[in-house]
C-alpha cells in the first residue's frame, strides 16, 4: 500500500493548519484556483484568469518580468554585499578590495550585483521602447505608463547612488560632477547640491547620504512602485495583447 | 412676477437658519486646513534643517602655500589637497582656484603647453586663468593672497578677487 505523493500532498492540503494558512483549501475547481490566487498576498496583485496569448514570448518578449529578476538579483546580492561594507570614508574603498580578493565569493556577489544593475537599466529601456511601439501606453493603461517613467528614474537613481559607494577615483569624480550638473538647476541650485552632499565638497557626509539613499529609501520606494505597477496591470484589464493577425 | 419673487425668496427664508450651522462648519473646516498647512509647512522646515548640517568638518579655506623661495620664478605650482595654484609671474604671486568651473573637476597643469588642462571635459586655461578652449562658462578665480608675519604665502579660498592683485616679496 504504498502512498504516492499526490495522496499525500492530498492529505497535508487537508490538514487544519494547511487551511488556516491556504483559505482556499483542497481541490482544483476554477473557484479553488482563483481563490488560491485572491487570497495569497503576494498574488493577489495579479489577474486570476490571463489570457493564453499573454503568456507567449511574443507580446512582452518577458522584458518586464526580466527586469524583475535583475532587481530580485540585486536585492539578494546587495543585502549580502552589505555585510562587508562600511559607508565610510576611507574604509569603504578597503571594503571593495576586501570583497574582491579576501571575502568567499565576495567577487562574485560584487560582480553580479555591478553586471545585474547594467542589465537592469537596459532591461528597464527595452522594457519601455516595447511597451512604447507596441502602444501599450495608450488608454486604460496611461498611468501605468507614469507608475514606469518614475520606476525608470528610481532605476537611474539607484545606479547613481551606487557609483558612489566603491568610493575609487572613477566614483570619486563621477558623483562630483553629477552634483555639480544637479547646482545648475536655476534658483535653488546651490541648495540642492548641499542637501545632496551633506556639505560643500563630495566627503565622508556625502558617502553616508548616498549609501542610505541607495540601501533603504529608494529599494523602499522601488518596490512600492514595482507592487503598483503590478497591480495596475490587472486594474487596466491585463497586458496588451494586440489582435492576432489572421 | 410675484411668482418668481416667491420662489426666489423662499429658499433665502428656508435657509435662515441653515447658513449659520453651515458658516460654522466652514469655519472650522478652514481652521482644521489652516492648521494642516501651516504643520505641513512646518514639517518641510524641519527636514530641510534637519538635513543641512550645521557643522562641517571640511578644510579650512585658508591654506599656508608655502615660504615664497620654495617657489621658483616664472613657474605654475599646483597643491591637488587644497586645489589651488599659486603663480610665481613676472609682476608677483598669485593664486588661481584649480577647480574647473566647467562641473567642478580638479584641473592640472601642463608646463609643456603652457595651459592649464581639465581631465574631465577638456577645458583650457591658460596661467592668468583665462578660458583659452572647452567648456568651462568661467575663468579660474583668483584668490586672495597674502604673506603671513611669519613668512608663509597665504591663500584665503573662500575670498575671490575681482581684479588682478600681486604679492610682491
Amino acid at each position: 500500500m504504498a502512498i504516492t505523493i499526490k495522496e499525500e500532498f492530498e492529505r497535508v492540503k487537508n490538514t487544519e493548519a494547511w487551511k488556516t494558512i491556504f483559505r482556499s483549501g483542497s481541490g482544483s475547481s476554477n473557484l479553488h484556483r482563483s481563490q488560491a490566487v485572491q487570497q495569497n498576498v503576494f498574488l493577489h496583485l495579479f489577474s486570476v484568469k490571463v489570457r493564453s496569448r499573454v503568456l507567449e514570448f511574443g507580446p512582452t518578449w518577458y522584458l518586464g518580468a526580466a527586469t524583475l529578476s535583475t532587481f530580485f538579483i540585486l536585492v539578494g546580492t546587495g543585502i549580502l554585499l552589505m555585510f562587508y561594507y562600511h559607508p565610510s570614508v576611507p574604509q569603504a574603498y578597503a571594503d571593495m578590495k576586501d570583497l574582491q580578493f579576501a571575502v568567499a565569493s565576495g567577487v562574485f556577489l560584487r560582480n553580479l550585483h555591478r553586471w545585474s544593475a547594467h542589465a537592469m537599466v537596459f532591461l528597464v529601456f527595452a522594457h519601455m521602447f516595447k511597451v512604447f511601439y507596441r502602444g501599450a501606453y495608450r488608454p486604460p493603461r496611461q498611468f501605468n505608463w507614469v507608475i514606469g517613467v518614475i520606476l525608470l528614474l528610481m532605476t537611474l537613481l539607484l545606479s547613481y547612488t551606487g557609483y558612489l559607494l566603491p568610493w575609487d577615483q572613477l566614483s570619486y569624480w563621477a558623483v562630483t560632477v553629477g552634483s555639480n550638473i544637479a547646482k545648475a538647476v536655476p534658483l535653488m541650485g546651490k541648495q540642492i547640491r548641499f542637501l545632496m552632499l551633506g556639505g560643500n565638497e563630495v566627503n565622508a557626509n556625502a558617502l553616508l547620504r548616498f549609501y542610505v539613499l541607495h540601501t533603504v529609501i529608494l529599494p523602499l520606494v522601488a518596490v512600492l512602485l514595482i507592487a503598483v505597477h503590478f497591480w495596475r496591470i490587472r486594474k487596466d484589464g491585463g497586458l496588451y495583447v494586440p489582435e492576432k493577425k489572421q | 412676477m410675484s411668482n418668481v419673487n416667491a420662489q426666489a425668496t423662499a429658499p433665502a427664508h428656508t435657509n435662515d437658519g441653515e447658513p449659520k450651522d453651515a458658516s460654522r462648519r466652514e469655519l472650522f473646516a478652514k481652521i482644521g486646513m489652516g492648521s494642516l498647512i501651516v504643520a505641513a509647512a512646518g514639517t518641510g522646515l524641519f527636514t530641510y534643517e534637519f538635513f543641512s548640517p550645521n557643522v562641517l568638518f571640511e578644510a579650512s579655506p585658508i591654506i599656508r602655500a608655502g615660504k615664497p623661495d620654495q617657489f621658483a620664478a616664472n613657474t605654475v605650482t599646483l597643491d591637488p589637497q587644497s586645489g589651488i595654484y599659486l603663480v610665481n609671474g613676472a609682476k608677483g604671486f598669485y593664486a588661481l582656484g584649480a577647480i574647473c568651473t566647467h562641473l567642478g573637476c580638479l584641473t592640472a597643469w601642463k608646463p609643456e603647453l603652457d595651459l592649464i588642462a581639465c581631465p574631465c571635459h577638456g577645458s583650457r586655461f591658460n596661467r592668468d586663468g583665462v578660458k583659452v578652449a572647452g567648456p568651462a562658462p568661467e575663468p579660474l578665480p583668483w584668490l586672495k593672497v597674502w604673506l603671513s608675519d611669519d613668512g608663509f604665502l597665504m591663500v584665503d579660498k573662500s575670498t575671490l578677487l575681482k581684479e588682478q592683485e600681486f604679492v610682491k616679496v
